[in-house]
């Protein structure tokens, strides 16, 4: 590429003490689509807010076109040509507006726009900008009353009213069906051939194979891979994005006892592949992969929050269906859910308080709480997990987002439990106290099944007796700590070894990695 | 540093501290302030808005809402006098079926929320139209007295029974003779009870749990829908009792009383944040909300403040405690990192 739509040069963004961005270096070129994979956390959403003017940046130097660029709002950053539609599409859109006023909504706001509305104009206007877009509804229905794709291109279709030079796209596959994201690849498609700059923000990889021109990598605020050559090495950028700089893992693989949780022939979405997994009593169980791969979605199923549309579950033999929370709480299936903040703390609550919430029938007589025992249960579990704290009566948020964690996790250990589900245990939590949550983890592990949902690899190696790796819906593979093929299991990860099962010879597509399997 | 010491001080302890100084002020400056009788009077004015304040503070704990508690009370004041009145049913059974319709319109209130997903602030503001509609429609629009004209052309025969009135006049013995109404004993009674009941029990500590987080609550097992179905009944229950004992204090159906009582009880509940620096809602809270305001309006009276000045010093109470509550703690939360 000859031209550079958008050249960034170390940039760098921080929030209180929390490096977020540490010197990006980044070009964009026009009629090209990059893609950027990053695991949570890695910076990603935080390089698009600086680029679209939600955020200033802190130091680097962001050029458009050869010109400096520092936008000051998202208002500057649109009048610059950069737009950018949001991850929630419902941002992009006014659902109780039809589809020509929200086509057209710019000239409503524009100087000198009359006072009255002139519909007939503007329902012409935005059928110039449909068709331009193929896109073929009425341009008088309510845009509430789209499906999600067409309220995505609809999101797409303004922004490109305004003739964007860069077009950022935050996950946008991440709420469309697959026949809806390919309408969107198309699009995409064709606004490569008009000589747009998209910056496509996904880790769904059969997107990236879909779209992608170059990808490049962010981890931990910087960028650990770019790869522009083709043929794209997708397995490269797998593992560039999670990195396994391998940390001394130090753990003697429980290969477990009698089978606790089973689950036979399970679909996770109705036309998804059939799944079988099974956790046994004394070990721990880590089910990786990437974003869509289900990973979620089955850790809802066994903890009662989502029906699989197909499949049983048993726990000790026994069927387990559990209808909600409540459910699965009193079958013994407990579950730290991710997304601490939003899902588990109980911020007006202090740690004595979080700490025994799901147990207060255990700390009380004729309903009427025994805040001594209540505190004497809480003041031991933060001992044994090692809570940094002043006091089990300190809010439980004045506690970093480490020990906020260590807490709900220890919520779920002051009682005996049949299987414990942990989604996303080490989101937020810094290195320190994900070895003592790891450690905790595996030294309580006897008498239960543990289960740990992580999309990072690295995690998964430090807990995890074992490791399957979902793709898909589907278990693209299973491997025991101790010899691990780092390889095999990017590859699984990645969707590049889809049909192997272990101890089975590759009947899918061939890689380097199922040669060393 | 000290400044910080000092605004912890002031959030926690300063509505008291006003409040102590209000007490000494009017005894000081007016004559019979300061005495017994006073006092119990004070507590007679609030007793009924108290028990409808703690019922809506059970609402406010699992972030809900009631504004039907108002149309409640109105509507158990009627349907006991019109039970006893016309139906000529004993005083036993007004008061069972008027706690029974408070019951049940919590339930329908907390139906709607929970099952058909209305907002509380509608849903319960629909209830408030509808009840305020159907309270009218078996007397015509009437209120409701003994000799009264049926709609039959015949007159109601019935009266309020003397143990009915009890409830509303009776003053019992205490340290002194006739001191103690009736009312303020039930207040007391209830107030401790909520108290305990929020305070002290798996089931208030669940509540505040799900007023706090929701999805939190339930993703640890509580069953959250429950709970708040049984907020909005003991807001129902609570609203009913407070009419029952209007309608024992008044002796009839009176179709014009209790206007008032929606938005003195919320005002209590509300000041009742910003108690102790509690910041959320409390029974302790509430009671002191509700003692502050009766205070306050009983001082201005003894100092001859005119009647109408009464719902503008309500006003800039509720907006101080407003303050106090929301800004100062938010203040100490910035300031405490």
């Amino acid at each position: 590429m000859n031209e550079i739509a958008c050249k960034i040069r170390g940039l760098e963004k921080s929030f209180g003490q929390n490096h977020v961005l540490r010197g990006i270096d980044l070009d964009l070129a026009p009629g090209q689509v990059t893609v950027l994979m990053g695991a949570n956390g890695a910076g990603k959403s935080t390089l698009v807010k600086v680029l679209c003017g939600y955020h200033r940046k802190d130091a680097g130097t962001l050029e458009l076109g050869g010109h400096p660029y520092d936008p000051t709002d998202a208002a500057d950053a649109i009048s610059n040509g950069v737009v950018t539609v949001h991850q929630s599409i419902d941002d992009g859109v006014i659902p109780d507006l039809d589809v020509a006023t929200n086509l057209t909504l710019d000239r409503l706001t524009a100087p000198g726009a009359r006072l009255f509305v002139r519909d007939r104009q503007l329902r012409q206007a935005a059928r110039k900008v449909a068709e331009g877009m193929g896109l073929t509804m009425d341009v008088r229905t309510r845009v509430g009353d789209l499906d999600v794709a067409d309220r995505q291109m609809i999101a797409i279709a303004r922004a490109m009213a305004r003739a964007p030079r860069i077009l950022v796209l935050d996950e946008p596959t991440s709420s469309l069906s697959a026949a809806e994201a390919e309408r969107l690849f198309q699009l995409i498609d064709r606004l490569r051939a008009q000589g747009v700059a998209v910056l496509y923000i996904s880790h769904r990889m059969s997107d990236i194979r879909r779209v992608a021109d170059k990808i490049v990598c962010m981890r931990d605020g910087a960028i650990s891979g770019i790869f522009a050559d083709a043929p794209l090495d997708y397995e490269g950028a797998v593992s560039a994005m999670l990195g396994h700089a391998m940390t001394d893992v130090d753990i003697a693989p429980q290969a477990g006892t009698a089978p606790i949780l089973e689950i036979e022939a399970m679909r996770l979405t109705a036309d998804g592949p059939k799944l079988d997994f099974t956790a046994r009593d004394g070990e721990v169980v880590a089910v990786t992969g990437l974003l869509g791969s289900g990973k979620t979605r089955l850790a809802e199923i066994i903890f009662g929050l989502a029906d699989a549309p197909e499949g049983t579950m048993r726990i000790d033999g026994k069927p387990y269906a559990p209808r909600h929370a409540r459910e699965a709480v009193a079958r013994g299936v407990f579950m730290t859910p991710k997304d601490r903040r939003s899902n588990a703390v109980i911020p007006d609550f202090d740690i004595n308080d979080n700490m025994t919430l799901p147990f207060l029938g255990a700390f009380s007589r004729l309903s009427f709480l025994s805040r001594r025992r209540q505190r004497q249960a809480s003041d031991d579990m933060i001992g044994r997990i090692g809570v940094v704290c002043q006091g089990g009566t300190d809010s439980i948020l004045t506690l970093s987002g480490g020990n906020q964690q260590k807490v709900i996790i220890g919520r779920w250990l002051i009682e005996p439990c049949r299987v414990l589900l942990l989604d996303e245990p080490f989101q937020g939590v810094d290195i320190g106290a994900r070895r003592d949550i790891g450690h905790h983890i595996r030294e309580t592990a006897r008498g239960r099944a543990t289960v740990v949902f992580v999309s990072e690899i690295d995690e998964a190696l430090e807990i995890a007796d074992r490791i399957v790796v979902l793709h898909e819906g589907a278990v693209a593979g299973e491997h025991v700590s101790g010899n691990i093929d780092l390889g095999l299991v990017v590859a699984q990860v990645s969707g590049q070894a889809t049909g192997t099962a272990p101890g089975q010879p590759g009947t899918g597509v061939g890689t380097e990695g199922q040669q060393h399997g | 540093m000290g400044n910080e010491r000092f605004l912890n001080f002031a959030i926690k302890y300063g509505f008291l501290i006003l409040l102590a100084g209000l007490v000494i002020f009017f005894s000081l400056s007016t004559n019979g302030f300061g005495s017994a009788r006073s006092a119990v009077f004070i507590l007679q004015s609030v007793a009924i808005t108290g028990i409808l304040a703690l019922g809506v503070t059970c609402t406010l704990v699992v972030d809900g809402f009631d504004l039907s508690i108002g149309s409640v009370a109105t509507s158990s004041l009627m349907l006991s006098a019109y039970a006893m009145v016309v139906l000529e049913l004993s005083a036993g059974s007004a008061i069972l079926l008027c706690l029974l319709m408070g019951a049940f319109v919590g339930l329908v209130n907390g139906l709607l929320i929970v099952k058909f997903k209305v907002p509380d602030l509608l849903a319960t503001l629909g209830m408030m139209f509808l009840l305020i509609g159907l309270q009218r429609i078996p007397t015509q629009g009437n209120s409701v007295a003994t000799g009264m004209a049926l709609p039959d052309g015949s007159t109601a025969e019935g009266t309020f029974s003397p143990a009915f009135l009890w409830l509303g006049r009776h003053r019992m013995d205490f340290f002194l003779e006739n001191l103690l109404p009736v009312p303020v004993v039930i207040f007391l009674l209830i107030a401790v009870g909520i108290w305990l009941f929020l305070g002290f029990t798996r089931q208030g500590r669940l509540m505040y749990a799900i007023g706090s987080n929701e999805r939190a609550a339930e993703l640890v097992g509580t069953p959250v829908n429950r709970y708040k179905i049984m907020a909005y009944m003991i807001s129902g229950v609570m609203a009913s009792i407070g009419g029952i004992l209007l309608a024992a204090r008044l002796g009839r159906g009176d179709i014009a009383s209790g206007t008032n009582l929606l938005l003195d009880s919320v005002a209590a509940a509300l000041i009742g944040f910003a108690v102790l620096g509690a910041a959320r809602p409390n029974a302790f809270g509430t009671a002191v909300g509700a003692l502050f305001v009766g205070i306050l309006l009983q001082g201005l009276t003894m100092m001859n403040a005119p009647y109408y000045t009464q719902d503008f010093v309500k006003g800039a109470v509720l907006v101080i405690a407003l303050v106090f509550t929301f800004y100062l703690s938010s203040r100490r939360s910035a300031g405490g990192k």
